[in-house]
């Protein structure tokens, strides 16, 4: 190794890192924006030059939006979401299970059903409206729970199978010999030994109902309307309300980000987990 | 305890027959093993009786009761599995205990018939562990401790050893020996391992291509197996197999050799063999059963050596196993050590022609006598 070796490998070593934090920088500013407009006095919103960190913390904003009622949204957002998701992980791990220990359907039914969620939701969003108008489904929890339940389901099967065969067939057959039944086997053997791959499934399938955008601005008007469509309405035809905006946005996001930062080890192993096997 | 009957038992999958028609009976406190070659069907046979397998036809019953469509867990048996089947989220205790549990046994009772449990299997100490930290031989033990601590009717072995290493096997064998001595449960103990079986059986099943091919004591299998399979099957090393022609030379019935080696049979056997006169059959000898002729054993009258060109000699330290050719054949003999030195000798050798069996090359089946 030449003489400037060690100094050449810093050099290179530092370059890295400072493209790094540049990158991260970047994708980080909007986060931090929306943060910093959230606690920002109107004036200071609007201010040019602008206003990077504000005088006083102002809750103001979010008051704004519990004393209009906004933050309904929010609680729609977590009834649709969470109910939908309790549901489809239900029904698909049990589906999941059945397609991996007893061959349901053949080889081709579970690629037919991940086939399915495939489909571009612009292309069904209108069929699902008619239908719904039809039956009185628009703008009801019911309306929206079936839905992403529906739309859930081939991603939670998918992704279960493959949990459902990492488990050792010896384990299930020993607890049938040991005195369980099939479906206390599924609880009380099959299901803890898949936990990391049951949250981090219910994890992306809450997040996806949380986000989910077109179905939910077609399909609700007033009653149910969801976090994501609550923000749309902040831009106005005449003004952009950008207070409510950061505020309602940093409320509808700190829920998913802290799960999701606090069970990062569990959701990093289930993800991969279910990767090996798919 | 409990006696175990299985009748005209079948078992297909798909076009693969596994069973073709199984009956036996096993008596209660019996330590029987399935025994066979991979694929024989005897995994599937363990497997039905425990209920984890659907059968197609057929009757297993347990104690008069037939259990067919009995789930597995109202057939009250315990099962050891090869992979030892441990849930690895549940401590040792919780592991012995799962069964209990499962079965709503309370708690206090629980907790002595566990710690009784661990102290026959000496594994008091671990009770705490989880499953990870714990070696093979320990898992084995705490998977038996499972079976164990439950009142079952019978237990259900399932190639219990195969993932041990050689040394912790033969601790472990002598072990499930002991264990069945002490409470004597009915036990079936499947393995493709024919000293496992000789050793732990008070009775044999060899199973070959989905049906019985023989059963019985293990020495009963050993010294009088009915077909070729069951000879080659048991002992190690394997007995040795030599077509040969049998006929009378001298007036005695003598099996023919090349180069002109003879091997008279043995004169209170030959009666039996005289239907197979001038006929071609096949020799099946032990390697314990042939002897160096000049070893300083008194010659009886019948004995005749037959020449043998030493091609290959394996030492053991007990014994040694030397081999040479006969009627194109390679044959094993187990000699004492120091017998022979090295290959290219010719030494003259005697069969025991008292223990040798012969076997019909169309049936395959030995030939009573």
């Amino acid at each position: 190794m030449s003489a400037d070796g060690p100094r050449r490998f810093k050099t290179a070593t530092a370059g890295r890192a400072l493209l790094a934090l540049a990158v991260t920088a970047l994708f980080l500013f909007p986060v931090y924006w929306l943060f910093v407009m959230s606690i920002k006095t109107p004036e200071e919103v609007f201010a040019t030059p602008p206003v990077w960190w504000p005088a006083e913390i102002s809750l103001e904003n979010f008051a704004v939006l519990f004393r209009d009622g906004d933050v309904r949204a929010i609680w729609n957002s977590a009834i649709v979401a969470g109910v939908s998701t309790v549901i489809a992980m239900f029904l698909g791990t049990i589906a999941a299970y059945s397609i991996a220990r007893y061959r349901t359907g053949g080889d081709h039914l579970a690629i037919w059903i991940i086939s399915q969620r495939m489909i571009p939701p612009i292309a069904i969003v209108f069929p699902i409206f008619l239908a719904f108008a039809l039956i009185g489904l628009n703008d009801t929890y019911l309306g929206l729970i079936a839905l992403y339940t529906a739309f859930n389901l081939p991603y939670v099967i998918w992704m279960m199978r493959g949990y459902v065969e990492d488990v050792p067939l010896e384990l299930e057959e020993s607890a049938l010999v040991d005195g369980l039944d099939r479906w206390q086997t599924l609880l009380k053997v099959v299901f803890p030994m898949m936990r990391t791959g049951l949250f981090a499934t219910s994890v992306f399938t809450f997040i996806f109902a949380w986000n989910e955008f077109i179905f939910a601005l077609i399909l609700t008007r007033t009653e149910v309307i969801t976090f994501p469509v609550q923000v749309s309405h902040y831009f106005g035809p005449q003004q952009i309300f950008w207070a409510k905006i950061g505020a309602m946005s940093v409320l509808g996001t700190l829920p998913v980000f802290f799960t999701v930062a606090m069970a990062q080890k569990l959701l990093v192993r289930g993800i991969s987990m279910g990767a090996v096997k798919g | 305890m409990a006696r175990l009957a299985v009748q005209g038992l079948r078992k297909s999958y798909g076009k693969v027959e596994a069973l073709k028609g199984v009956d036996l009976d096993i008596a209660e406190g019996e330590f029987c093993v399935f025994v066979g070659p991979s694929g024989c069907g005897k995994s599937t046979l363990l497997r039905s009786i425990a209920g984890l397998e659907e059968i197609d036809s057929g009757t297993i019953a347990i104690d008069g009761n037939v259990v067919n469509t009995l789930r597995p867990r109202d057939r009250n048996i315990a099962m050891v599995f090869q992979n030892y089947a441990l849930y690895p989220y549940l401590s040792v205790f919780e592991n012995i205990a799962f069964g209990l549990r499962a079965r709503k046994v309370p708690d206090a009772e629980i907790r002595s018939r566990v710690a009784n449990a661990a102290e026959m299997l000496g594994i008091e100490a671990l009770l705490e562990r989880m499953p990870r930290q714990l070696s093979g031989g320990q898992r084995q033990r705490v998977a038996i401790g499972r079976a164990v601590v439950r009142d079952a009717l019978l237990f259900l072995f399932d190639e219990p050893l195969s993932n041990l290493d050689a040394q912790l096997r033969d601790g472990m064998r002598a072990e499930i020996k002991r264990l069945h001595q002490e409470i004597g449960k009915t036990t079936i103990y499947v393995t493709h391992d024919q000293i496992e079986a000789m050793t732990l059986a008070d009775r044999i099943v060899l199973l070959r291509d989905g049906i019985i091919e023989q059963q019985g004591a293990p020495l009963d299998l050993f010294e009088r197996p009915a077909t070729r399979f069951v000879a080659g099957f048991l002992g190690s090393p394997q007995m040795n197999f030599v077509a040969t022609h049998l006929d009378y030379v001298d007036g005695a019935l003598t099996l023919i050799f090349d180069e002109g080696r003879r091997l008279p049979l043995d004169p209170a056997r030959a009666a039996a063999f005289d239907k197979y006169r001038s006929r071609d059959v096949i020799l099946g000898v032990r390697p314990e059963h042939i002897a160096r002729a000049n070893g300083g054993a008194p010659r009886k009258p019948a004995d005749a050596p037959l020449n043998a060109l030493i091609d290959l000699v394996q030492p053991t330290g007990t014994r040694t196993y030397a081999q040479f050719r006969l009627n194109e054949t390679e044959i094993t003999v187990e000699l004492p050590s120091h017998t022979v030195e090295r290959p290219g000798t010719t030494i003259e050798l005697l069969f025991d022609m008292s223990r040798v069996i012969l076997i019909d090359p169309q049936t395959q089946h030995v030939i009573p006598g």
